[in-house]
C-alpha cells in the first residue's frame, strides 16, 4: 500500500469536513476488510484513512418498533441476534452468510453495503476498466462467468453484498450523516446502476457516511428467507442469491418483496416475480410462474447463461421454503 | 544387510506417530524461508512483464535508483529481452523495507514493443495463429506410442465408445511462494530456499553463477509446499545472489502471490479425442487417443494414456502446444490425473454399453494383482453393491451416485547418503541432505534410527534440509521415503556394528559373542555381562562416533497400485456437487509412519477434489493475462468441500518402503466424475466440474430444476 495519514474520528461532528469532497483523497475505514484489500492492491491511494470505529453512536442494535442498527454493528452480532433471527430472518441469514467467521466478526453492516465489486477486471490493477475511468469493460467480451445477467452495461459488475438484498427486501432506510447533518434515504434509492454512475455503486457522497440502518417492523403474517449460492461453499461471494419477504394472510400473498443478489450491479428487485405472487395462494404452479418471471428479462453474457437457470431455481427454492415455513 | 523387521516386532516404525515438528509449526516457531529476517536484511522484488508477448525496448530505472531506501537495481535479469508470458521477470530491486520495495517497483519506466500472442490452447491451435516462438510452430511434432494393430482391434470389437475430454490448467498454489533469502560469507554463498531439492539448487545456482559447488550452501528446514513446482533452482535465487553481492547485505526475494500464480508452475491442460473398444465378454481390444496439452512456453504437457488397463492394441498421439503462458512444472503425479479423468470415464461408458458393472469390467482388464485385491477390498468397505444400477435413479432434486477409479505410480528409492553422529552422553544426530516438504521426513528419520537401535526417539535429533549434509535427491516422484528410509536404516545398522565392536573390545570378547536387545549389548552365553546404551556411549570418552551409510537395494521397491471410491450428491437445481465420502485403498509397501502416511493420502484426495470441482486458471483472451491470480478468485477447496475420507492401507511390508505422495491424487477426480454420472445420467466431459458446467449439462439433459 501507499503511505497515508491515519486519523481516528471520535464523533460525527467535523467528520464531513474531514472527509471533504474528493473520495480519492480521504477514505472511511469501518471494519476495514475490503478497504485493506483495496489499499494493498493499490487500487486506491488515499492521502488519509479515517477510522470511524471510535464513534460510539454508530454501534449497536436498538430494538423498538422496527429495527435500528448502528452502521458499525458487526455482521456476526446481527446474525446471532435473537430478535432479528425471529422477526427479520432474511437479514440474520444474509449477514450469517457473508464470507467466514473471521470476516463476519470484523465486517460491519454499513461496510457490507458500501463494499466495492469483486469483478476480477476491476480488482486487477492492470485492467484500466470503466470503473477506473478507463475506456472499456473487459468483462463484456472477456471471462464473464460471474458477471451480471440483469442491469449490466456498459459495465457488468455484480453487487457483492449479502445484506443489501435482504435490507432492500425488508424496505430498510439508511440514515446518512453529511455536511448538512442527518438525512434519511430509502435503501430503494441508495444503489445506482453503471448507466447512472460508472465509478460508484451508490449515492453516498464523498463527505457522507451511513450512520444507522432502519428496518420497519414487518406486518403480521410476514415470513422471510435468504438463500445464497456459492461456487465454493466454504467461503465465497454469491453467484446468485435471493432475499424473499412475503406477507401472507389466510392463504393469499398480500405483499411480496423479492430481491436478487450477485446477478446485477445493484441488489435487483424481481418485480415480475413479485407481481406473479400478489393476491395468490402459494401453490407450486404459482411458485413456478413467479420463479420463471424473476428471470424472464435476464440478459446474460457469453459465460453466465447458467446464472439465469440457477437464479430461477433459487427463487423457486426460496418460495417453496417460505410456503412450508 | 538385514531387511526390515517384521511388522509385529516393530515398536516404533509403522506406528501412527505425530510429526516431531508439529508443535513448532503450530506455535509459529518453525522458520520458513519466508520467515527469515536476519539483521540488515534487504527486501528484493521482481518487476514482471504485464504483456504476454513483447520485446523490452528500454528499461529506465533512474527514478527507481533515486528513491531513498533503494539499495540495488538490476535491469538485465531477462536473458533475451523478449518476454513470452505475462509475469516474466525483467528487472529486480533490493530495498530497505517491503514498502519501499513496492514503491520502487512502480517507478520503473519500461518501453515495450508488444507482440501478437495466444493466451489459450484453442487459439494457439488455430491456423495462422501468432507463434509463441518465431521459428517453431505452436503445435509441436507428435509423440506417438502404442502397440499391436489398432485397426484390427477396433474391427473385432463388439462395442466402441468415443468422446472428447478436457481438463484445465491447475496451478500449484503453494502456501509459501517461491523464493530465497541469501547472503554472502566472503566468497561463499548461503541460500535459504523454499525448495524440494537442496542439493539440486546448490548445483544449479553454482553453475548459473559460475561458482564452485563447495562455495554454495542451500538450507531449507521447513517449506510451505511444493507439489513439484520447487524441484529446480529459480532464476530468483540467482537474482537475489547478485543483489546480495552488490549490496553486501542479506537479501530476501520471495515471489508475490500473483507472480507465483503466473510463473511458479502449473499442471498442463489436456484435450483428448479418444476411442475405446471391447468385446461383448468385456475384454478391451483397442484404444486410440489424439491428445493436446499446453505447458505454456514449456513442454511436457503429456497425458499418461492408456492409463492402467491392459489393451492389446493401442495408439496414442500427443501434441504439445505452445501458448503465451507461464511454463508448466511437474505437478503431483504429472500427466496422471488427466489420464484418469479420460480413461476411467471411458471405461464406465463402455461398461454401460456392455451392460456390465464398472467394477466387474475393470477386474477383467486390470492385470495388476495387488489392485485386483484392492478393488474388491475397497468395494466391500465402500458398499459398492448399494450403487444405483440405473444412472439418475434418485427422484427429486438431490441425486446420489457412486463411482470408482484406479491409481498407479512407478518410481522407488535411489541413492541417498546419511551420517550418524553418536555422542558420549547417549544422544545422536542423524543427518541427511534431503528435505521435508511436509510429508514427515524428519519424523520417520528419527523413527527408523530409534527402531534399529532400540533407543528412545527423544535421544535422536534428525537433521535435514542442508546441502552440507550427505547427498540425497530431490523430493519428487514420491522417491523421498524409499530413498531416505533405507539410508537411515543402513546407517543405523553400521552404527550398531561399530558400537558392538567397541563393546567387544571393552568386554574382551569377540563381537560375534555379543547380541543387541533393547539398546543393550550383552554376552549371548552370559547375559548378565552387558552394557546399556548409556554405558556403551560413555565408552566413547570425549570422542564422538561418526558413521556413514547409504541407500541399499532390498529395503525399498517401486510401483504401487490403488483405487478410490466416491459417493456424491448432485443438487440438480444448482449444479453443485457435494462429495459425501471417499474410500481410498492405498498400498505403499512398508509404512514407516501410519499417521503421516494417512495424512499424505488425505491431502492427495483433497487436492484431487479441489482439481475436480474448483481449481482453474482463467486466461483473459483479450489481454493474455490470468484474471484469477489470487487465492480469492482461484478457488481451492475448504472445510465444506471436505468429505468423510476412509483410508485403507493394503499392507505389503515385505516389499519394503515405497512412496505414496502422488498416487492417491490421481483417481479422485475420475471417481467423482463417474459418481456424478451415476447420480444424474449426465456425463461431465470437462474439468473442473463447476456448477456452471454441471447445470448447463443437466439443462441439456432437460431435468435441471425439475423433479421427475
Amino acid at each position: 500500500m501507499v503511505n497515508f495519514e491515519y486519523f481516528e474520528a471520535t464523533s460525527l461532528e467535523g467528520l464531513p469536513q474531514l472527509l471533504g469532497a474528493d473520495r480519492n483523497e480521504n477514505v472511511v475505514m469501518a471494519g476495514g476488510t475490503d478497504l485493506l484489500d483495496l489499499l494493498k492492491e493499490r487500487l486506491i491511494r488515499p492521502r488519509r484513512v479515517v477510522n470511524i470505529k471510535k464513534i460510539k453512536e454508530l454501534h449497536g442494535i436498538k430494538n423498538g418498533r422496527g429495527l435500528d442498527i448502528g452502521a458499525l454493528t458487526v455482521l456476526a452480532d446481527i446474525a446471532k441476534n435473537e430478535k432479528i433471527r425471529k422477526t427479520y430472518t432474511v437479514l440474520a441469514q444474509a449477514t450469517g452468510a457473508v464470507a467466514n467467521a473471521q470476516l463476519r466478526n470484523m465486517g460491519t453492516l454499513g461496510g457490507n453495503l458500501c463494499q466495492r465489486p469483486r469483478c476480477w477486471y476491476f480488482r486487477g490493477k492492470e485492467y484500466v476498466c470503466l470503473k477506473k475511468d478507463g475506456s472499456k469493460c473487459f468483462a463484456a467480451e472477456g471471462i464473464n462467468k460471474y458477471h451480471a445477467i440483469f442491469g449490466g452495461g456498459p459495465c457488468f459488475i455484480v453487487h457483492p453484498s449479502d445484506s443489501a438484498p435482504a435490507l432492500r427486501a425488508l424496505g430498510a432506510s439508511l440514515e446518512i450523516y453529511g455536511p448538512n447533518g442527518r438525512r434519511v434515504m430509502p435503501i430503494e434509492e441508495f444503489f445506482q446502476l453503471p448507466e447512472d454512475n460508472l465509478l460508484f455503486e451508490n449515492r453516498l457522497a464523498a463527505n457522507e457516511i451511513i450512520t444507522r440502518i432502519r428496518v420497519p417492523e414487518p406486518a403480521p403474517g410476514t415470513r422471510s428467507i435468504y438463500l445464497k449460492f456459492r461456487e465454493k461453499q466454504s467461503m465465497d461471494f454469491a453467484i446468485s442469491s435471493v432475499a424473499a419477504v412475503l406477507q401472507v394472510q389466510g392463504d393469499r400473498v398480500r405483499k411480496a418483496d423479492i430481491v436478487l443478489g450477485g446477478v446485477a450491479p445493484i441488489p435487483w428487485r424481481a418485480r415480475a416475480a413479485e407481481a406473479e405472487l400478489l393476491g395468490k395462494a402459494l401453490t407450486e404452479a404459482v411458485i413456478e410462474k413467479a420463479a420463471a418471471a424473476a428471470v424472464a428479462d435476464a440478459d446474460p453474457l457469453d459465460h453466465n447463461k447458467y446464472k439465469v437457470l440457477l437464479t430461477r431455481n433459487l427463487v423457486k427454492d426460496a418460495l417453496l421454503r417460505l410456503r412450508s415455513a | 544387510m538385514a531387511g526390515w523387521k517384521s511388522l509385529k516386532d516393530m515398536t516404533v516404525l509403522s506406528k501412527p506417530l505425530p510429526r516431531l515438528d508439529g508443535p513448532d509449526k503450530v506455535a509459529g516457531q518453525a522458520k520458513y524461508t519466508h520467515d527469515m529476517h536476519p539483521k540488515g536484511l534487504l527486501y528484493a522484488g521482481l518487476l514482471v512483464s504485464p504483456h504476454p508477448a513483447a520485446r523490452v525496448v528500454k528499461i529506465d530505472a533512474s527514478k527507481v535508483r533515486r528513491l531513498p531506501g533503494v539499495k540495488a537495481v538490476l535491469t538485465d535479469v531477462h536473458p533475451t529481452g523478449t518476454v513470452r508470458y505475462a509475469g516474466e521477470e525483467i528487472a529486480a530491486v533490493a530495498a530497505t523495507s517491503p514498502e519501499v520495495l513496492e514503491d520502487a517497483l512502480e517507478l520503473f519506466e519500461v518501453e515495450y514493443e508488444t507482440l501478437p500472442f495466444v493466451a489459450d490452447i484453442d487459439s494457439a491451435m488455430q491456423e495462422n495463429a501468432p507463434r509463441v516462438f518465431a521459428n517453431r510452430p505452436n503445435i509441436r511434432d507428435p509423440r506417438v506410442r502404442g502397440e499391436g494393430d489398432v485397426d484390427a482391434g477396433f474391427a473385432r470389437a463388439d462395442a466402441v465408445v468415443e468422446g472428447e475430454y478436457r481438463t484445465q490448467v491447475q496451478t500449484h498454489s503453494t502456501l509459501e511462494t517461491h523464493g530465497s533469502m541469501v547472503y554472502w560469507e566472503g566468497d561463499e554463498l548461503v541460500i535459504y530456499d523454499s525448495t524440494q531439492a537442496v542439493h539440486g539448487v546448490r548445483e544449479g545456482v553454482a553453475k548459473f553463477l559460475d561458482m564452485p559447488v563447495n562455495k554454495v550452501r542451500v538450507v531449507c528446514k521447513h517449506m510451505g509446499a511444493g507439489f513439484g513446482s520447487k524441484l529446480q533452482p529459480g532464476r530468483y535465487t540467482a537474482i537475489a545472489a547478485r543483489l546480495a553481492k552488490e549490496t553486501g547485505a542479506p537479501v530476501k526475494l520471495m515471489l508475490t502471490r500473483k507472480q507465483d500464480f503466473l510463473g511458479g508452475g502449473n499442471r498442463p491442460n489436456s484435450i483428448s479425442h479418444v476411442k475405446l473398444a471391447a468385446t461383448k465378454d468385456g475384454k478391451l481390444t483397442a484404444f486410440y487417443a489424439k491428445t493436446y496439452g499446453t505447458a505454456g512456453i514449456g513442454t511436457n504437457a503429456g497425458i499418461r494414456l492408456p492409463f492402467i488397463y491392459t489393451i492389446p492394441n493401442w495408439k496414442h498421439e500427443h501434441y504439445d502446444v505452445f501458448t503465451n503462458a507461464g511454463p508448466a512444472r511437474a505437478f503431483r503425479a504429472p500427466g496422471c490425473p488427466q489420464a484418469s479423468f479420460v480413461m476411467e470415464q471411458l471405461m464406465d461408458e463402455l461398461a454401460e454399453k456392455l451392460n456390465m458393472d464398472p467394477l466387474e469390467f475393470r477386474l477383467k482388464n486390470d492385470s495388476n494383482a495387488t489392485r485386483q485385491k484392492e478393488w474388491r477390498l475397497g468395494a466391500k468397505k465402500f458398499g459398492w453393491q448399494r450403487r444405483h444400477k440405473k444412472p439418475g435413479a434418485d427422484t427429486g432434486r438431490y441425486k446420489r451416485g457412486m463411482g470408482l477409479a484406479a491409481s498407479i505410480w512407478w518410481p522407488g528409492g535411489r541413492g541417498t547418503k546419511a551420517t550418524m553422529t553418536i555422542y558420549p552422553d547417549g544422544t545422536l544426530d542423524v543427518k541427511c541432505g534431503t528435505q521435508d516438504i511436509g510429508t514427515g521426513t524428519r519424523t520417520y528419520m528419527a523413527m527408523v534410527a530409534a527402531e534399529e537401535l532400540d533407543i528412545p526417539m527423544k535421544r535422536i535429533r534428525p537433521m535435514l534440509g542442508d546441502s552440507n549434509f550427505p547427498k540425497s535427491g530431490a523430493s519428487g516422484g514420491s522417491t523421498t521415503t524409499p530413498s531416505v528410509g533405507p539410508a537411515i536404516k543402513n546407517t543405523s545398522e553400521r552404527a550398531k556394528t561399530k558400537l558392538m565392536d567397541l563393546a567387544a573390545q571393552f568386554l574382551g570378547v569377540p563381537a560375534t559373542d555379543l547380541a543387541w536387545d533393547s539398546g543393550t549389548v550383552y554376552m549371548k552365553t552370559n547375559p548378565v555381562k552387558k552394557l546399556t546404551w548409556d554405558e556403551l556411549c560413555q565408552l566413547l570418552g570425549t570422542e564422538t562416533l561418526e558413521v556413514h551409510g547409504q541407500w541399499v537395494e532390498g529395503l525399498s521397491s517401486r510401483g504401487v497400485a490403488g483405487c478410490q471410491f466416491a459417493e456424491v450428491t448432485v443438487d440438480t437445481w444448482t449444479g453443485q456437487i457435494q462429495v459425501n465420502k471417499i474410500v481410498a485403498v492405498a498400498d505403499c509397501g512398508l509404512i514407516l509412519n501410519r499417521l503421516t502416511t494417512e495424512s499424505q493420502v488425505n491431502g492427495a484426495i483433497l487436492q484431487g477434489i479441489s482439481y475436480a470441482l474448483l481449481e482453474e486458471r482463467h486466461m483473459d483472451p483479450e489481454t493474455g493475462t490470468m484474471v484469477n491470480a489470487n487465492y480469492g478468485d482461484y478457488k481451492i477447496l475448504g472445510a465444506k468441500e471436505t468429505p468423510a475420507i476412509e483410508v485403507i492401507f493394503y499392507d505389503e511390508p515385505e516389499r519394503g518402503v515405497i512412496g505414496i505422495g502422488e498416487p492417491p491424487t490421481i483417481p479422485t477426480n475420475a471417481a467423482i466424475a463417474n459418481a456424478v454420472y451415476n447420480a444424474t445420467g449426465v456425463r461431465m466431459y470437462e474439468l473442473p466440474m463447476t456448477p456452471d458446467r454441471v447445470l448447463t449439462a443437466l439443462e441439456a439433459h432437460q431435468f435441471a430444476g425439475k423433479e421427475d
